[in-house]
């Protein structure tokens, strides 16, 4: 059953005709043509249409919605009323209003936008037709992974083009906050949800109705980000589950025969918000969401952005998979409308499926040369990358060689066929021309420049700035991490243990796992598995020997061995840079608001001092998944302060 | 009669024969029916040959004279296509009977993929030589004869006492293929009857099974194959006499092997009616009802079997149980009727109720209500169980039904019928704009007086308008009621055409009913997909009855099996999902047709342990070397 997801992620080089490039058609044809052309979807699931307002109708009428505002009138004192009408608000905050006119709009604004940013946008045709036969079966909940500003709508976009319904989104609040935008965005199917809902009852009983109302009613298909939110650093994020929850009880309570989930992978050469996002992980605040912002950010757009992926899932179907993982008969005993803690069995059951979707999100995620080079780039020193480049020559021999171990890994691979392979690295260098650059045979880690200021940078300023650098550089590394992370554990109990019996190995991966799980996906439940999957990739590039109980190492697979440590060192001397930082502070209370720009503090004099050398340990990304990994580990545990 | 000299006789006497003629319309009276009703004594029977035809009652003791060896019903009685190629339906006893129908075949080739070139032909007769020797315990035969209790043990008497009327037991017959049967059949003439035949097989360690009218659908009369014991069918059919009849209190005492047509027919006679009517009623038996916890067609107005019986005698291995009186009511301890209702002939042998009677209702009327869709049809019907005004039955087809109910009218025979058909037609979906893919259609009965009846009617009318319902006529409503004694019928003609399937029944609550239908539905279609099946099956589903907190729900399920290995097998994995379906959707294991071998793997999860433990606990101690050894239901 766990292997059923197999198959999405189609392993080794992709096929030309596998994607197509909807930019193509596009840049022969009128946009305003497309924007206004004649769009027929195939009814969804044939239901009747439900519309918007009866929809929302339908929320504030349930009796889930009647129960708590009854409930929370209790609590607060206030008139039932008063809560219904609080409910109502929150709803009109919250709702969507798609209109086919604004779908027909944001078409347009998008071509022009897609046009300017990318030389393609690929599109799998497959996925897509897969996906429209889903969509006349059952409910479809379209699941994306989030990297970029672009993501939103991208999706919609393809649907409007190809004659398919247009989902509903959920959005972060932020975004309805923008002037116009914001309601452009609504119209266009986005319906948004607040950040820290906390323990807000009122708030989380209209939102999950409203999810589930959707769901049930077969209003549209749905789209949301597992993940949660943008991933800062283009690595996979832990899923949130409320959502998914949301999503998942209709199923589990029966109200539907089943929900098809469909993965999305969406994966870009280069990202539009690379700096801004390495900025925000050293910590400078992110700006806010608004309409100006976006005008500013439009100087963004007069850049090269190369090519981006959107690579349609095989569905999945949640009926199938939570087989045997979910008894939906204890929800027989209750009114479905009442609300309920969700059962142990429910959560475990929603966390497996949320982690098992950004797994396949990530197998069929696109990786590019250029996140190859940066994995490499990585493990040059610093020093040498900023101040003597590291010979071209060199780095693309590397880069060979680290393809054919992708390959060999399943690695899903972008390398464009008609050119040299030297052709394929230097572009790829040249669309990120903002981290490094090539000269005299050499490349070069590119610094942050800042003109206004003249006066000479301090130490620790210069470090922040290699740390800009660095960190763009580790995110696009990020972007193939999940191929090499299971093996590259395994090298790495390897070298900790030196030891060769299975069980040990067995044993120090599973604490490695267990330490990194706020960091890499891992499904859970699946540790053997993994630990399986680590060892016959290592065996299969010819790393290590295995037989019954014994682990060997290959002669031959010191490069690979070598390579997979180094890929993973950065995080072990984070992690360990942290918990050092825990030991020598003698505090045995630390608040959250003195901790980051404490051990920012750390990082950077270690780094200075030649002790550290990973600028990764300044991410405040790695920071609070250390800082996870110690309370799940239960070495540290969060209290609220009154 | 004594109630038609209280003034108004003639009219009653009027709506008595109205009534007599709506039952005998679909059940034929055979010719002599003229056995007064007056408490009988016992007797053995005074000779073999006058047993079978004796009092004129339907089901004679070689039951295979008279009724199909492999398939439903009468022998005279079946769907065929005709050399023209149309369906028409045989015999004399059904008001469908001899009439041609005109859009079977057309709605066969089209739901089914079935074609009428392709036939699968059943074995015609019985071969003897399949059917293993009795494996007779000599000793217990020997003292049986000493009673005079008549017995058997040719082959078609023990292979027609072998099954039930589940798929897989009507199509190994048809295959010719013969499992474990009795060794031996006996046919007790009276309680006492039973009571020595009990009292030998104990001492002798013989199986008992008691049979009734041979209509379970839960494998409840499957020899199990691990019974080493000789095993006795002990077939109640003999056992058919009302024995007294008391109209002070309304109540009439009947042997328990009386079967539903001839109980309705003889009570009839004297004004009366139990008001009992489940599909099965031509042929199941009074204490195959009790014995499964039956339900009628009219329990909204008279109750289902546990709301009818007053006193029951069982014949148990431990003795006879009874209560000491007939007292509406009693708290004394657990009501000890309720280890007997639904114990599927696992304790004993029930020979004697004592059931409730009421006059013969004064007015029947029929209806038929259509709704844009299945979903409103729900509501209105919840509605109606809201209000508590369901009528004497009320029932929801959903569209698949309704299309298939439309595929079995008879051909009219005047052009004015057909235009009026055109015309109905015409107003529901072009000027009302329903959607002939999703409307659905209520069938009503409604009894009793008749100026209530007709008040009735109006406000079952008012709430159905509410949910968009529109009136359309008497006719459909008693076609429809009559097709629930054909529609048994089909499933053999489809078996001719590689066609099977099967009903199954649930409980479920009014949230649920809309989910749990709609889950069903689609698992069985998703399971056939899974499985092979070439087309897609018929899944369809109706609401059959309404409680104040829930509703019974039939679902039909039947595919086209070629290309398929092993069909049967597919069909009880099909089966098997949707059960698992129906309790994963808050439905129950069975509304009215019980447990038997069947469904027996979800007992546990359905009772409990304790309950389980409970359960046992009885049977243990009334039947401890498992005399009754259907096992059924633990």
């Amino acid at each position: 059953m766990t292997h059923t997801y197999r198959g999405s992620g189609r392993a080794g080089l992709y096929q030309d005709e596998e994607f197509m490039d909807i930019l193509e058609e596009r840049r022969r044809t009128s946009d305003l043509g497309h924007a206004l052309r004649s769009f027929k979807p195939l009814p969804y699931l044939g239901a009747p249409p439900c519309s918007v307002a009866e929809l929302n109708q339908a929320v504030l009428d349930s009796h889930f919605l009647r129960h708590v505002a009854r409930e929370v009138a209790m609590e607060t004192g206030s008139s039932v009323e008063e809560v219904r009408e609080e409910a109502c608000g929150i709803l009109e905050e919250m709702s969507q209003n798609l209109q086919l006119g604004f779908i027909r709009l944001m078409g347009y604004a998008l071509t022009k936008v897609l046009k300017r940013l990318f030389t393609s946008v690929f599109v799998n045709m497959e996925g897509l037709s897969t996906l429209q036969q889903a969509m006349q079966q059952t409910r479809v909940i379209l699941m994306p992974n989030h990297r970029s500003y672009v993501d939103f709508l991208v999706i919609s976009y393809i649907m409007f083009t190809y004659d398919l319904p247009v989902p509903v989104i959920a959005a972060g609040i932020p975004l309805a906050g923008m002037k116009l935008i914001g309601e452009i965005l609504r119209r266009s199917g986005a319906f948004f949800i607040r950040r820290a809902i906390g323990s807000d009852k009122l708030y989380w009983a209209v939102l999950s109705e409203y999810v589930k109302t959707i769901v049930r009613k077969e209003f549209a298909p749905m789209e949301f980000y597992v993940e949660g939110l943008r991933s800062r650093t283009l690595k996979s994020v832990t899923p949130k589950l409320g959502m998914m929850h949301m999503v998942l009880e209709p199923y589990f309570k029966g109200e539907v025969f089943d929900i098809t989930l469909v993965p999305v992978s969406i994966s870009y050469d280069r990202v539009l918000e690379e700096s801004l996002l390495a900025h925000e992980l050293l910590g400078v605040p992110k700006p806010k969401e608004s309409t100006t912002g976006l005008l500013k950010a439009s100087k963004l757009l007069q850049d090269n952005y190369g090519s981006m992926h959107v690579n349609f899932g095989q569905p999945v179907s949640v009926r199938q998979l939570c087989e045997g993982k979910i008894n939906r008969c204890q929800y027989n005993l209750i009114p479905r409308d009442l609300p309920q803690k969700p059962t142990p069995e429910a959560q475990a059951c929603v966390s497996w499926l949320a982690h098992l979707i950004v797994r396949i999100q990530e197998e069929g995620s696109v990786i590019s040369p250029w996140s190859l080079m940066a994995c490499l780039l990585l493990q040059a020193p610093v020093a040498v990358l900023t101040e003597d480049g590291l010979p071209w020559q060199q780095l693309t021999e590397r880069t060979l060689w680290l393809k054919r171990l992708a390959l060999d890994f399943g690695g899903h691979l972008k390398w464009p066929g008609q050119v040299s392979d030297s052709d394929v690295m230097s572009s790829s260098a040249a669309i990120h021309h903002s981290v490094v650059h090539q000269k005299a045979g050499r490349v070069y880690l590119v610094q942050e420049e800042e003109p206004e200021r003249r006066r000479a940078v301090s130490a620790e300023q210069s470090v922040m700035r290699t740390g800009t650098s660095v960190l763009m550089l580790a995110s696009y590394r990020n972007q193939s991490l999940h191929v090499f992370v299971r093996p590259a554990l395994l090298t790495t109990a390897l070298d900790v243990t030196n030891s060769t019996h299975k069980d040990e190995l067995f044993a120090f991966f599973s604490f490695l796992q267990d330490l990194f799980s706020s960091e890499f996906i891992f499904i859970p439940g699946k540790l053997s598995e993994d630990f399986e999957e680590a060892c016959s990739l290592l065996k299969k590039c010819g790393a290590v020997h295995i037989d019954q109980q014994e682990v060997t190492l290959s002669h031959m697979g010191r490069e690979t061995l070598s390579f997979l440590k180094a890929l993973i060192q950065p995080f072990i001397d984070s992690y360990q840079m942290m918990f050092r930082y825990f030991c020598e502070q003698g505090a045995q209370v630390i608040t959250e608001k003195q901790f980051l720009p404490a051990v920012r503090t750390l990082a950077t004099k270690l780094l200075l001092s030649g002790e550290l050398h990973t600028y990764e340990a300044l991410s405040s990304d790695t920071q609070k998944n250390v800082l996870s990994a110690l309370q799940r580990l239960e070495a540290v545990t969060k209290m609220r302060l009154e | 009669m004594a109630f038609n000299s209280s003034g108004g006789g003639s009219y009653r006497q009027q709506i008595a024969q109205q009534r007599l003629r709506i039952i005998t319309g679909h059940l034929q009276r055979p010719e002599d029916d003229d056995s007064a009703i007056s408490a009988v004594e016992c007797k053995a029977p005074s000779s073999e040959s006058d047993a079978s035809s004796s009092e004129g009652k339907t089901v004679p003791r070689r039951r295979h004279e008279i009724m199909k060896w492999n398939g439903w019903g009468y022998s005279d009685t079946r769907f065929l296509f005709n050399k023209k190629g149309q369906a028409e339906f045989t015999g004399k006893r059904y008001r469908l009977s001899g009439l041609i129908i005109p859009g079977l075949k057309d709605w066969m080739e089209g739901t089914f993929g079935a074609s009428v070139q392709h036939k699968s032909q059943a074995t015609p007769i019985l071969n003897s030589s399949s059917v293993q020797p009795p494996n007779l315990n000599e000793a217990f035969v020997e003292e049986l004869k000493s009673t005079g209790v008549p017995y058997s043990h040719d082959a078609e008497d023990r292979v027609f006492r072998a099954h039930g009327h589940c798929l897989h037991e009507i199509f190994a017959l048809r295959e010719g293929k013969i499992g474990r049967v009795p060794d031996m059949v006996v046919w007790p003439n009276c309680h006492d009857d039973v009571v020595k035949i009990v009292e030998l097989a104990c001492k002798h360690n013989v199986c008992l099974i008691p049979y009734g009218g041979g209509t379970s659908v839960s494998s409840a009369l499957e020899c199990p194959p691990e019974e080493t014991r000789s095993i006795v069918s002990l077939d109640t059919s003999q056992m058919n006499r009302i024995l007294w009849i008391d109209e002070k209190n309304l109540t009439a005492h009947v042997e328990a092997g009386i079967v539903g047509q001839d109980l309705e027919r003889l009570l009839n006679e004297s004004g009366y009616c139990t008001g009992h009517e489940p599909d099965s009623m031509e042929f199941s038996s009074l204490g195959g009802w009790v014995a499964t916890r039956a339900s009628g067609m009219k329990k909204n107005i008279y109750g289902n079997i546990e709301d009818l019986v007053v006193h029951m005698k069982m014949v148990t291995p431990r003795g006879v149980i009874e209560k000491s009186c007939q007292g509406p009511r009693m708290s004394t301890g657990p009501d000890i009727h309720h280890f007997i209702l639904g114990s599927e002939g696992t304790l004993g042998v029930v020979t004697e109720v004592t059931m409730k009677i009421r006059p013969m209702p004064e007015y029947q009327k029929y209806g038929s209500v259509v709704f844009p869709n299945f979903e409103q049809g729900v509501a209105c019907l919840r509605e109606i169980a809201k209000q508590r005004c369901a009528p004497a039955s009320v029932r929801l087809m959903d569209n698949e039904q309704f299309k298939f109910g439309h595929a079995l009218k008879p051909q009219v025979s005047s052009i004015f019928t057909s235009f009026v058909d055109g015309l109905k037609k015409f107003y529901i979906t072009k000027f009302k704009g329903f959607d002939p893919n999703r409307l659905c259609v209520a069938t009503l009965l409604f009894e009793g007086n008749r100026d209530r009846v007709l008040q009735h009617e109006k406000q079952v009318y008012d709430i159905a308008a509410k949910f968009g319902g529109l009136a359309a006529g008497e006719d459909n409503g008693q076609r429809g009621y009559m097709l629930t004694f054909v529609i048994a019928y089909l499933r053999d003609l489809g078996m001719d055409y590689y066609v099977i399937g099967e009903s199954f029944e649930t409980s479920v609550p009014w949230d649920r009913v809309l989910d749990m239908c709609r889950n069903v539905k689609a698992r069985i279609v998703h399971e056939c997909k899974e499985r092979g099946v070439q087309f897609p099956p018929l899944s369809t589903c109706r609401v059959t009855q309404t409680y104040d907190a829930g509703a019974c729900v039939y679902f039909y399920f039947a595919f086209n099996y070629r290309g398929l290995s092993d069909p049967v097998h597919v069909y009880e994995q099909v089966e098997h999902a949707a059960r698992e379906e129906i309790l994963a959707s808050g439905g129950s294991l069975s509304h009215h047709h019980g447990v038997g071998k069947l469904r027996k793997a979800w007992m546990r999860e359905t009772i409990s342990n304790v309950g389980m433990g409970m359960l046992q606990s009885v049977k243990d101690y009334v039947d401890p070397a498992n005399i009754f050894g259907n096992r059924n239901l633990l």
